[in-house]
């Protein structure tokens, strides 16, 4: 099948639409969870999810999306605010607080799973597929839902840009401006409630964490600025979205969730290692440009600073001599030197060992060197002694 | 099938047990997440060890399915110290891309690898008594012994290691100067915890076990302030998390780790409530208790600032404590209450006059350097 052919597939064109507006809303309102370090927050409410979806059901009695979605939302709300309790009024810290509300939510709604499936009621079946995501069973008016609530929470993000800006980056600033912090912190992290129960359908309530956290920590690799950084994790969670969906789609028996999981991570793996400035091989390839420049900054004013006690600018140093100073191979060093035009090589009989002395270049970009050190008057005094 | 409730009940406490001891360590370093990574990954060292081996029970198949957790911690802490991505992220990136494989791998190796899903998430802890073995001869399941080697194995690492262990939790930097390898102990530690949860996982499945790491320990954390007696007592929440879990499971017909875990958060929630020192309970008496003191403070030193004076008869009376001090009616009666209670106070008239005690405290507030020379003391 080719992918036109395939995205005229009715249902995988309803996946893919899907999963893309799933991976735009988590990507943006991971964005601000990543930045305000509460990346395991959306691990908490996608387990806290489960409940809420097991009381949906039992209490509308059918497999219908927004009910189980708004049971979803008040079960993770009610998670959040115990956690949030937990931390605030006893002596537990933030990871027992979390860990202790993300295990006791989810056992409910173990217990209320098996609940259900203990009775006798054929439309139980689909519930199960909330656990690992079963994109295939996404419908038109699934579609409707998804794509008002990613409409809905872009648009309370343009709303509050500036305040969420400040809420995120210094929560004391945004207090002495007078900003609710309280509220926005409040519509944040539902806000966040609201992507993961989204994705619940694709990706699954033990997976959502990593659609929340993914594409923000690819996209923070990329840039320094919020905009770019929001939009950047929007893109990445859209391209993981309908990649996975095609990927799942066309290997048909893989579950869509942890397709879509495996392609967000994907996209992390690449940006640690290769976005500019940040990226572990721009990082490691910068180090050794920089250990470059030092020692050949070090090599050179040391030539000159034996030309100094010689009182010879040009004094003709053996590569041998430097070597066993340095204690390491000293030519390509020299050889770069000689490359910009600042040292030459020449000999110096009787001795037969390579030597080098400083052109006239080398002298001036030694003295320059120096004074940027503070103790450049010294040399040029000298240099002029040692010239005369 | 008494027998069987029995066996139920322990093996339930044992997980329990082993995953407490090791969790309390996990809460106190408020590394407490780490076990929930943990309990995700091992269902891939599950699968690709199985896959390899073709066995599902052994030491070996324990040690290679365990071999996950601890990669997961150790990249968890290749990532963070990139100083690329926070701890809690990197966390949160590592434990969704092997859970992700290993679904994957349930999905393409259905028909070789006998694992359900449902099993990864809750556990067959009701059918222990299918998979049996026969030990002096008698018939018992095969979880029950698994699980009270693993507890076995975990007391003795901790009493142990108790010293080491306790000094490196509390002041990583003393440990290492003192040449204990924190850090081998921290490896240690996770391998246990990941052993525990392979083992573990046939009864409880894979996310269920995290309830039992970290709850016991986090509600025995909030009743006592001694390193022993927190593993104590999260032993204790643990045998009664899986006696009442299994209880009220049957009678509801619902699944019994499930129950059981619930039952772990229930206790959690009863610690928070009313731990005698740290409870919402206790603090709130204490609070109380505290307003109080300062409500009757305000009030002497109101009355000693006027006593003598010659606004005495318009300052200490009963309606100038609503005016002056703004004390509600109701506020007031109850305040004046108490200190003609408490002997602080004494009524003449209108007129409200400190006792010898109410005038020493207020005097103590107003005037510290007053030490009274009398014989009497």
């Amino acid at each position: 099948m080719d992918l036109l052919s395939l995205l005229s597939d009715f249902t995988i064109r309803n996946v893919t639409l899907g999963a893309m507006l799933l991976g735009i809303s988590s990507g943006v309102l991971g964005s601000f969870a990543v930045l305000r370090k509460q990346s395991l927050l959306g691990d908490m409410l996608s387990h806290a999810a489960l409940p809420g979806i097991c009381l949906g059901f039992i209490i509308v009695g059918s497999r219908q999306l927004l009910p189980l979605l708004l049971g979803a939302l008040v079960s993770g709300t009610a998670a959040a605010l115990f956690m949030l309790l937990l931390i605030n009024r006893s002596r537990l810290k933030t990871d027992a607080a979390l860990g202790s509300a993300l295990s006791f939510f989810f056992a409910i709604g173990i217990v209320l799973l098996t609940y259900i499936q203990a009775k006798p009621d054929a439309n139980q079946a689909g519930l199960t597929a909330f656990l690992f995501g079963q994109a295939a069973s996404i419908v038109p008016s699934d579609l409707w839902i998804l794509g008002s609530i990613t409409v809905l929470a872009l648009g309370i993000v343009l709303l509050f840009w500036k305040e969420f800006k400040v809420v995120t980056f210094d929560l004391q600033f945004a207090n002495t401006l007078g900003f609710p912090t309280g509220v926005l912190e409040i519509l944040l992290t539902s806000m966040v409630a609201l992507a993961v129960v989204m994705g619940l359908q694709f990706v699954g309530v033990i997976l959502m964490a990593a659609m929340i956290i993914a594409p923000a920590v690819a996209a923070r690799q990329w840039t320094e600025r919020l905009e770019l950084m929001v939009f950047l994790a929007a893109l990445f969670g859209a391209l993981s979205g309908i990649v996975g969906a095609l990927i799942s789609a066309l290997a048909r028996g893989l579950a869509t969730g942890p397709v879509i999981v495996l392609c967000a991570s994907a996209i992390v793996l690449v940006s640690l290692l290769f976005a500019p400035n940040r990226g572990l091989v721009w990082a490691s390839w910068q180090t050794r440009q920089q250990h470059k420049t030092l020692r050949s900054r070090q090599l050179l004013s040391n030539l000159y600073k034996l030309g100094l006690t010689h009182a010879d600018p040009h004094y003709r140093v053996e590569e041998t001599m430097m070597n066993a100073y340095y204690g390491m191979q000293t030519r390509d060093i020299f050889k770069r030197l000689e490359s910009r035009g600042l040292i030459k090589q020449s000999s110096h009989m009787p001795e037969e060992g390579r030597h080098w002395e400083l052109t006239p270049n080398g002298i001036e970009e030694a003295r320059q060197f120096l004074h940027s050190l503070g103790n450049g008057d010294m040399g040029q005094d000298e240099v002029q002694h040692a010239g005369a | 099938m008494l027998v069987l409730d029995v066996q139920i009940v322990l093996v339930g406490a044992l997980v329990g047990i082993s995953s407490s001891l090791l969790g309390s360590f996990l809460v106190l370093r408020k590394n407490s997440m780490l076990s929930d990574a943990i309990s995700h990954s091992i269902l891939l060292g599950i699968i690709l060890t199985y896959l390899l081996i073709k066995q599902t029970t052994g030491p070996f198949f324990i040690l290679g399915a365990a071999l996950a957790g601890v990669v997961t911690v150790y990249l968890t802490e290749f990532i963070t110290n990139t100083k690329r991505v926070k701890n809690d992220a990197a966390i949160g990136l590592v434990f969704p891309v092997l859970f992700s494989i290993a679904v994957i791998l349930i999905n393409l190796y259905a028909r070789d690898v006998h694992i359900d899903i449902d099993a990864v998430l809750f556990g067959e802890i009701g059918f222990i008594w299918l998979d049996t073995t026969r030990w002096l001869g008698l018939e018992l399941p095969k979880s029950l012994l698994s699980m009270t080697i693993i507890a076995l194995i975990n007391l003795a690492f901790v009493s142990l290691f108790y010293k080491e262990l306790k000094i490196s939790t509390f002041d990583e930097a003393l440990a290492t100067a003192l040449g204990f390898r924190p850090t081998l102990l921290f490896y240690a530690l996770l391998t246990l915890t990941s052993v525990t949860a392979v083992t573990a996982f046939d009864a409880v499945g894979a996310i269920l076990l995290v309830a039992f790491v970290i709850v016991p320990p986090a509600a025995a954390y909030l009743l006592t302030d001694k390193l022993w007696r927190m593993m104590a007592y999260g032993i204790v929440i643990s045998l009664g998390s899986s006696l009442f879990g299994y209880y009220l499971a049957v009678l509801w017909d619902v699944s019994i780790a499930g129950m059981m875990a619930v039952m772990t958060g229930v206790f959690l929630i009863l610690a928070f409530l009313l731990s005698p020192r740290y409870g919402l309970i206790a603090q709130e008496v204490i609070r109380r208790s505290q307003r109080f003191a300062n409500e009757e403070r305000a009030l002497v030193v109101h009355l000693f600032n006027h006593e003598h004076s010659s606004h005495q008869n318009e300052e200490n009376i009963v309606s100038a404590l609503r005016e002056h001090l703004r004390w509600s009616e109701s506020k007031s009666r109850n305040i004046l209450m108490r200190s003609l209670d408490n002997n602080l106070i004494v009524r003449e008239g209108e007129i409200l006059n400190l006792t010898l005690k109410g005038r020493a405290i207020a005097q103590e507030i107003m005037q510290p350097w007053y030490r009274p020379i009398s014989s009497e003391g």
